[in-house]
């Protein structure tokens, strides 16, 4: 009863949808107020029904209710409640109506804090929005509806793949879904903007806190997968640049360019048209991004479906919604022109060049992303692009990005560098480069070229950064929250530099076959395997090692990693043994029993890995920061006119 | 500066960096295509000689073997028709079992093994690598009767 209830809120939902983006729209181009009004109730209504068969999946995954086909190949009447709760979003279907449910969220958001502005821009975006809510509905409904059942009812679950029974991973795809939904809004902002055919500074002021939004999500998605992936695949890798990686990888590049094109186009009246084709951008490539993952066409751990009507049916409306936005966008877009000038050491130009690099390093990664695909489809033999292709293309812009990092955040905008602030920064960059031979000498012993220029930047934009509220703070100016945002998450990027660099150029990763008793030592710390034991969880039995690690004799840590084995069946999982430290981890994974006494160990060592994390929850938090200055809640005024009647267009 | 050549300029820079991307990615192309070959084909002597690639196929039943004590483990990779024996040396991962998918990356020796610096497995019960489904799926020769 309850699934067949969830299935109708969907269909309703969908309806609902249908009537926000016709009624959105067709008001906003008729100028009729009612048929706006009804458009914006019907947002509220859409949400609630979406959340209806979203708590309705829920409940059939807690009542463990196997006549649903997707509960019973997702779930298990031994999964703990928490993971069977995740499990509604561990697969192709739950996973849509969590994207569904996370548009209707932010849909319902941009509604409720939307009243100030002008009432046919606003139901312009409302509409955009509910385009995008039909297609992804019909897309469940036609292709991947969660609530279909099974007849005869499992007795069984088969169970949710062990490998994302895991908290991480559990709140990992929410996060992610909700910053990748939430340039949505950007899209529609610009959608709007451009079928109206006009852009002021007000409209980059109510976009950027949207943006910065979906950004931070992006961001912290991102980086729980980073971390799932280190200590729960058990290899001990933190990014791998797999198609899927780079699928929530490359929206946030695109994201991260939006933000900086979006305060030119705010302070300046700049970057207009180019502003408005990074907000159609970002969102493809979410949309892009949804097609590898979910359409099969990627080899991963993520690639849910194999049928070819899902794959064709995210082409098509992946076409639609990109070719639509770029059609507008060549149609519209130069009508806005942008005539102010700028000097070449201005903050206007820092801020181009950091677009200019980010949408390389973008576009470099999206081709390697692609090629393989391209060359599959022609038939041209199969290939892969291996890491190091990306490691390289992405190195070789991130290097002039960060120097010039440092200099742009203190420049001023239109005029260029003021005379005293360079003497500062040249003794900054001198302290940089010193503090990363010295780290290189005294931490590793080791001055390589490639770690002393990821030690420099990294100090170099942390210092850079911190300089600006010393310098705010000594001569009595504002410190508001839009730059305490930015400095945060710029010594955040800075110390994910000096993370990334760290791990690099000195971990060290080595396979060992131990007994019992038997050490290995890698760093200077000796890995003793001192014992084996069974343990049982709630769903799973396994093995135990104690390796013992000791440094000059002196004890530091047992490290515990198992081997388990799902009593549903299926293959066994390594959980990794790790110690976390700030200069450092640990890390110990169990690999199979070798004969004589032996096991397969894989022993790591990861200097400053922890770094990259932490630099990522500061990049996330300075969004945050920023995205509640004061300036973004005070009232639009030049699109003001949304409580007078409509001007005739 | 005049507009114009303001423009100009714009356009120049704009040719210019798109020009380096395009150098760059081709020279990291260069080096860092991985091609894959199932065992007929490297057998046919399709696979580069001088070039690690990827190979992939089933393990073979009952093919996995090691050496005592030690990380080295031999098994045999097969697409149904040729069939490929593979060296390895470290852990294999998890989902890694005899009688299911797996792609390694590695080269060639002159004794006609593989030896691989990485194995990969596939990632779930149902889950085939794609490469490994299709090249398995060609139409056998023997089916072939004209």
């Amino acid at each position: 009863m309850i699934p067949e209830l969830g299935h109708f809120a969907l269909i309703l939902a969908l309806l609902l949808s249908a009537t926000q983006g016709g009624f959105s729209l067709g008001g906003a181009a008729r100028g009729n107020h009612a048929w706006m009004a009804a458009g914006r109730s019907a947002v509220v209504g859409q949400f609630v029904f979406t959340a209806v068969a979203f708590a309705a999946l829920a409940w059939s995954f807690a009542e463990r209710d196997f006549s649903v086909l997707y509960v019973a190949a997702n779930s298990n009447s031994q999964l703990p409640l928490f993971y069977r709760i995740a499990a509604v979003w561990g697969a192709h279907e739950g996973s849509l109506l969590l994207w569904s449910l996370c548009l209707a969220g932010w849909t319902l958001a941009v509604t409720a804090a939307s009243a100030s502005l002008d009432a046919p821009f606003r139901s312009r975006v409302i509409g955009i929005l509910g385009l995008i809510s039909i297609g992804f509905q019909l897309f469940m409904l036609t292709t991947s509806n969660p609530f279909d059942r099974l007849m005869p009812a499992a007795a069984e679950g088969q169970d949710l793949n062990p490998l994302l029974q895991d908290f991480a991973l559990a709140v990992h795809p929410p996060i992610l879904y909700f910053g990748y939904v939430g340039f949505s809004v950007a899209f529609a902002f610009a959608c709007a903007t451009l079928l109206e055919g006009r852009l002021d500074a007000a409209w980059a002021r109510w976009t950027r806190p949207w943006t910065l939004a979906a950004w931070l999500f992006l961001t912290i998605g991102i980086a729980l997968g980073s971390w799932w992936a280190y200590y729960e695949l058990g290899w001990g890798g933190w990014w791998f640049w797999d198609p899927v990686e780079n699928a929530s990888f490359m929206p946030w590049l695109a994201g991260t360019a939006l933000i900086h094109s979006l305060a030119v186009t705010e302070k300046r009246g700049l970057f207009k048209s180019w502003t408005l084709l990074l907000a159609v951008s970002a969102f493809s490539l979410s949309l892009l991004g949804t097609f590898l993952v979910r359409s099969g066409v990627l080899i991963s751990v993520h690639a849910f479906a194999t049928d070819p009507a899902r794959g064709i049916f995210i082409l098509a409306f992946l076409t639609v919604v990109i070719g639509g936005a770029l059609a507008l966008f060549a149609w519209r877009a130069p009508r806005l022109n942008s005539a102010a000038g700028f000097e070449v050491t201005s903050r206007e130009s820092f801020l181009l060049f950091n677009n200019a690099f980010l949408v390389a390093a973008l576009s470099l990664i999206l081709l390697g992303t692609l090629y393989p695909l391209f060359m599959d489809a022609l038939e041209l033999g199969k290939v892969s692009v291996g890491p190091p292709y990306f490691d390289l293309v992405f190195l070789v812009p991130m290097i002039p990005l960060l120097a010039l990092l440092g200099v742009g955040m203190h420049a001023a905008w239109k005029r260029g560098l003021l005379g005293s602030m360079r003497v500062r920064l040249v003794v900054v960059a001198a302290g940089s480069l010193a503090g990363a031979l010295i780290i290189g000498a005294a931490a590793y012993g080791d001055i390589r070229p490639m770690s002393t220029v990821g030690f420099a930047l990294g100090l170099w934009v942390m210092l850079s950064s911190a300089l600006i509220p010393v310098m705010r703070l000594r001569s009595r100016q504002p410190l508001p929250a839009a730059v305490v945002g930015m400095v945060v998450a710029h010594f955040g990027i800075g110390l994910a530099t000096l993370g990334i660099t760290g791990v690099q150029s000195f971990k060290i990763e080595k396979d060992f076959a131990l007994g019992i008793g038997e050490a290995a030592t890698i760093a200077g710390y000796e890995f003793k395997f001192a014992a084996l034991r069974d343990v049982r969880g709630p769903n799973y039995v396994g093995v135990e090692a104690d390796i013992v690690v000791s440094r000059a004799a002196v004890p530091v840590t047992v490290l515990k990693p198992q081997k388990r084995l799902y009593n549903s069946g299926g293959n066994p999982l390594s959980e990794a043994g790790i110690e976390v430290g700030a200069a450092r981890d640990l890390f110990a994974a169990l690999g199979d029993e070798l004969g004589q006494g032996r096991w397969s160990v894989r022993l790591q060592y990861k200097p400053l890995i922890r770094c990259i994390w932490l630099g990522a929850i500061l990049v996330a938090l300075g969004g945050l920061i920023a995205a509640f200055d004061r300036r973004y809640r005070a009232p639009v005024t030049s699109t003001a006119g949304d409580r007078a009647v409509a001007p005739a267009r | 500066m005049t507009p114009r050549r303001k423009r100009l300029l714009a356009v120049a820079a704009i040719l210019v960096g798109v020009g380096a991307a395009a150098a760059l990615a081709s020279l990291a192309f260069k080096d860092n295509l991985l091609y894959f070959y199932n065992p007929s084909q490297v057998l046919a002597g399709d696979a580069p000689e001088e070039r690690t690639f990827r190979i992939g196929g089933m393990v073979t039943e009952g093919s996995l073997k090691r050496t005592e004590g030690t990380l080295a483990v031999q098994f045999v990779v097969t697409d149904y028709r040729h069939s490929i024996p593979v060296r390895y040396e470290g852990l294999l991962p998890d989902l890694f079992r005899e009688g299911q998918g797996m792609i390694a990356h590695g080269r060639m020796n002159e004794r006609g093994e593989f030896v691989a610096d990485e194995v990969l497995a596939k990632h779930d019960e149902n889950y085939m690598p794609p490469e490994v489904a299709e090249s398995l799926h060609e139409p056998q020769p023997a089916r072939v009767a004209e």
